[in-house]
């Protein structure tokens, strides 16, 4: 390591933390401070609100479905794209990061454009057969999912390049079929980072806002989330709740850090 | 009874791994596929193990044609360069694995009957096993806490243990230093000879195959140079390529042959020997190495004992009379020999 002066080396220490501090520990320590500037009353109040309540719900009925769906389609498409060959899969590569780039609203109105009840492309069908898209669950929904899309596939790829497929033919050559192997060898494996990028999911899916502000047309009580309702709260003044609301939203995202910090050094293992 | 690979093409892009590649390992034996690196010998007992497919030809194992089975049908043990062992499982847990795959209980509850019984027999199989590989007191280990050769040793009992029609070993030792290979390959030796199942190893090391194996494949750019017993390959060589790959070997009049089958002396004894002068003398523990110039300008090397080096009153400077010894393996070099690397 390169020896700093005693100066520069507080200097950039006082540079970091103050970066730290002006842009995230106080920001958010003020969204803490003014949930309890009225006691724990406003809490107990905002939870015991109905239409908070129900944001709430919906918010993790929304989260627990995509990342569900993530679990299972990043999971089966990190094999396909490490352990297999076919034409297309540097453009499937290419797509997957796609999510991390474009803005969330600009994925909300594609889905718009394509599952719309009236215009949509494919909208109109999905409704003839009951199915309605577009300000109900399932485009909310499959725009978390399409936000959270790459965390599990960016976890779970490195890794499975990694451990190689040694063991895998092992475990083939010994008699287990593809299925076995996967269940047996494959996925004890890929365990952790698998927690990992469902942990992260996690995070992204409760935070959504933007992709399903757009899809989920924003009805109190019935498509609005957790994060829509704070946006809400706050432009109706009512601030309190709003404030309760995010804290609780930061509450759960740091018990996902809380849960992240205790895998990751089990995982580098 | 046996393998029998016919006509195995096996190209990767541009390169021809195998081309056309026959050959029938008999059954019960310790046969080396022996070969420099890239020259298709790892290709091909992949090829047999299933875990590559062959762009064309057939492979059948004990008389089954297995060329379109998948590798977990082809009942075969493989034990791979690195190992490959089951990280998060522990040894017995390793050696069991084929084993539980197999057993007809693994479906149901662990209070049945059939499951059972398939444990307490999986389980005496294991410690047979481990007490076969000598690694009894290292069943509740995880593969992390074994050295290299007892990881090695603990994937040999894997492949074992559900009593493959033949044993497949891609380059086994090569990843071990060289004292553990040297054990290892005798014990491989030892355990053949009590388990008797069809084995074949691929190797580069000439040591290794002549030391260890009943038949040797010798094989190079895709193709079968020679096959034959240790001791027939390196007293009769087929060609240059063999020749040069089995050991070290020098040129004497237009004659290959190997630097310790030359007899060298200090006046003319036989018609025919070749003069020269002792250009440089090496001594290596109780071997002396002597490079002659003949006057044909050739640069031999001769290998003799220091005992004998003594008795013939070799020093550098001298002149000396060379003949390869009667009976000696000699090949006739051709103009332009192929490399032995």
């Amino acid at each position: 390591m390169v020896e700093l002066s005693t100066p520069v080396r507080w200097g950039l220490r006082l540079l970091a933390i103050g970066y730290v501090f002006f842009l995230i520990a106080w920001p958010v320590g003020l969204v803490v401070k003014h949930t309890f500037t009225g006691g724990l009353g406003v809490l107990a109040d905002t939870l015991t609100d109905e239409s908070v309540a129900g944001a709430l719900r919906l918010t993790a009925m929304v989260a627990t479905w995509a990342v569900l769906i993530n679990l299972v389609f990043g999971v089966t498409i990190s094999v396909l794209l490490v352990r297999y060959e076919f034409p297309g899969k540097r453009v499937l590569s290419a797509l997957i990061d796609l999510p991390l780039s474009v803005s969330p609203v600009v994925v909300g109105l594609a889905l718009l454009l394509v599952y719309n009840g009236r215009t949509g492309w494919f909208g109109p069908t999905a409704e003839g057969a009951g199915l309605t898209v577009i300000f109900d669950s399932p485009g909310m929904v499959m725009a978390t999912c399409f936000v959270a899309l790459p965390l599990v596939i960016r976890e779970v790829v490195p890794v499975l390049v990694e451990i190689g497929d040694d063991q895998e033919q092992a475990a083939r050559s010994l008699g287990a079929g593809a299925v076995q192997t996967f269940r047996r060898i494959t996925l004890p494996s890929i365990k952790w980072a698998v927690v990992y990028g469902v942990v992260l999911s996690l995070a992204r899916s409760l935070g959504e806002f933007g992709a399903v502000k757009i899809v989920s047309g924003n009805i109190t009580g019935r498509t609005q989330t957790a994060t829509l309702l704070v946006e809400a709260k706050y432009q109706n003044f009512q601030q309190e709740t709003a404030y309760a609301t995010s804290f609780l939203l930061i509450l759960v995202s740091i018990a996902c850090l809380v849960v992240v910090a205790f895998l990751r050094p089990r995982a580098a293992r | 009874m046996s393998i029998e690979v016919r006509g195995i093409t096996k190209r990767f892009g541009d390169f021809v791994a195998l081309d056309d590649f026959n050959v029938l390992l008999p059954s019960g034996q310790l046969t080396a596929l022996l070969g420099p690196s890239g020259g298709g010998k790892s290709t091909l007992l992949r090829i047999i193990a299933g875990l590559d497919r062959a762009d064309a030809g057939s492979v059948s194992i004990e008389g089954v044609d297995a060329t379109g089975l998948p590798a977990q049908k082809r009942d075969v043990g493989f034990v791979f360069q690195h190992y490959a062992v089951f990280k998060h499982l522990t040894v017995a847990k390793n050696v069991a694995f084929g084993l539980e795959i197999r057993a007809h209980g693994g479906l149901r509850p662990p209070w049945a009957a059939q499951r059972r019984a398939d444990r307490a027999r999986i389980d005496r199989r294991v410690a047979e096993l481990l007490e076969l590989v000598h690694l009894s007191q290292f069943a509740d280990r995880l593969p992390s806490q074994l050295s290299g050769g007892q990881r090695q040793r603990m994937a040999l009992a894997r492949a074992l243990a559900v009593e493959p029609k033949v044993l497949l070993l891609d380059e086994p030792f090569g990843a071990l230093d060289a004292k553990v290979r040297k054990e290892l390959r005798e014990w491989l030796r030892r355990l053949h000879d009590e388990v008797h199942v069809t084995t074949v190893f691929v190797t580069h090391d000439q040591e290794e195959a002549l030391e260890v194996a009943d038949e040797i494949v010798v094989i190079n750019d895709g193709r079968v140079e020679q096959i034959g017993t240790p001791d027939r390959l390196y007293d009769e060589p087929a060609n240059d390529f063999v020749m040069g790959f089995l050991g070290d070997v020098t040129r004497v009049n237009g004659q290959l042959v190997r630097p310790h089958d030359i007899d060298i002396s200090r006046v003319p004894l036989l018609a025919g020997a070749v003069e020269g002068t002792v250009a440089r003398l090496l001594r290596v523990g109780f071997e002396v190495r002597a490079t002659v110039l003949t006057d044909d300008g050739e640069e031999v090397l001769v290998q003799l004992t220091r005992t004998h080096a003594r008795a013939v009153g070799l020093e550098e400077g001298v002149t000396v009379w060379l003949t390869p010894v009667t009976g000696a393996a000699t090949v006739p070099a051709l103009p332009s020999m192929r490399s032995a690397g």
